[in-house]
């Protein structure tokens, strides 16, 4: 089961990110506003690729391994 | 228009390609393959009224299958299930671009650690060996004498999928460093870039560096026809520079050239083409879908029934 975070989502006052829980670490992390559901992002804190699962609230979880039928 | 984006996953093309479609006042489905169903009447996606769905499935089964639904629901769909069913697999992918007289790799298929090695053996060193499903060059392997030939085969044996008891094998075509990618739509390039590395693999999920590609008329030709070989619709085609030194300069290699095509690709990525070149890429895959899009309706596409 992946990890999961969530928080209500928070747009700072002056610039376009949201908060959020990162979902291994626990830390609250800035993201970009105008993420979509379904995006990968890094953590800024680990590294770790994170696929937004919804916006209202923002719940960010570990993104699923890479697999064989992958690609382009 | 009402535009549906099959994904599982938003890479920058697929940001890229939302804000396009947005920008422009369409509606976007967005549906995620991961959370739907697909029965053989109906699906629980929301289909209904999308004048055009374009799949951008990372995961190339789920594509696939999802594409192939969609269709029998009547729902337009970019690209169609049988292009994708070429494109998908390396095997059928060389069969087309042969039965079309397209100039491609030598290559052959077989089914067991013997007959591939006897493969391998005939092509001489060093040559390649591909899964017949996959990309970015995963798993792709230059084979440079039988020893190696031998403990890839019996490495590849033991990876469990049967799909990797079909020995893709390939001649070893000695590219000046460099191969170039072309975004096609129903032939017609968009965009064209290479892809340099030091290593034999140029692929630009390898980290390859891209730059912007001038097609001559003989790419351009091979393109239009490698699209057409594979039914069509919005392609990655990929070619390499032959009878070219593999040790010359890339930025003095110009003017008219022969090429093979090695692949072409159905889930096409575009964000490095997009970087490379000056050409506005979702934009112009844009311009596309919406005329795509117009074309299916005009052609008779049943309504949806799902």
């Amino acid at each position: 089961m992946p990890i999961r975070g969530r928080v209500s989502a928070t747009m700072t006052s002056d610039t376009d990110t949201l908060t959020a829980e990162d979902p291994i670490t626990g830390e609250e992390i800035e993201i970009p506003a105008d993420v979509e559901v379904g995006e990968i992002i890094d953590s800024p804190v680990t590294g770790t690729e994170l696929e937004v699962i919804s916006l209202d609230p923002v719940v960010l979880e570990e993104a699923p391994e890479l697999e064989e039928d992958w690609g382009e | 228009m009402r535009i549906g984006i099959l994904y599982s996953r938003i890479r920058k093309d697929e940001k890229l390609l939302l804000g396009e479609l947005r920008d422009r006042g369409h509606e976007v489905e967005k549906i995620d393959v991961r959370k739907e169903r697909f029965g053989l009447e109906s699906t629980t996606a929301d289909v209904d009224d999308l004048d055009i769905v374009v799949d951008r499935c990372l995961s190339t089964s789920r594509s696939l299958y999802a594409t192939k639904f969609l269709d029998s629901y009547g729902v337009p769909v970019i690209n169609s299930p049988e292009t994708g069913d070429v494109c998908a697999d390396k095997a059928k992918n060389s069969l087309a671009l042969a039965a079309a007289d397209i100039p491609t790799p030598a290559t052959e298929v077989a089914f067991t650690k013997d007959a591939a090695l006897e493969a391998i053996e005939s092509f001489g060193y060093p040559c390649v060996l591909k899964p017949v499903t996959g990309s970015w060059g995963r798993l792709m392997a230059k084979i440079d004498s039988r020893n190696a030939a031998e403990a890839i085969l019996e490495h590849k044996e033991t990876l469990g999928h049967y799909e990797h008891k079909v020995f893709y094998v390939q001649e070893f075509v000695d590219k000046p460093g460099r191969d170039v990618r072309v975004l096609a739509v129903d032939g017609e390039p968009i965009a064209a870039m290479t892809r340099s590395s030091d290593h034999w693999l140029t692929n630009a999920a390898k980290g390859g560096e891209t730059k912007s590609f001038d097609l001559d008329e003989r790419a351009t030709e091979l393109v239009e026809r490698a699209s057409e070989a594979v039914g069509g619709g919005m392609l990655g085609v990929d070619l390499m520079e032959v009878g070219v030194e593999a040790d010359a300069d890339p930025a003095e290699i110009g003017g008219p050239g022969e090429y093979t095509v090695h692949e072409v690709n159905h889930t096409v990525e575009f964000k490095a083409l997009d970087s490379a070149t000056e050409v506005d890429v979702p934009a112009r895959v844009v311009d596309w879908l919406e005329a795509k899009a117009v074309e299916l309706a005009d052609g008779g596409v049943s309504e949806v029934d799902a």
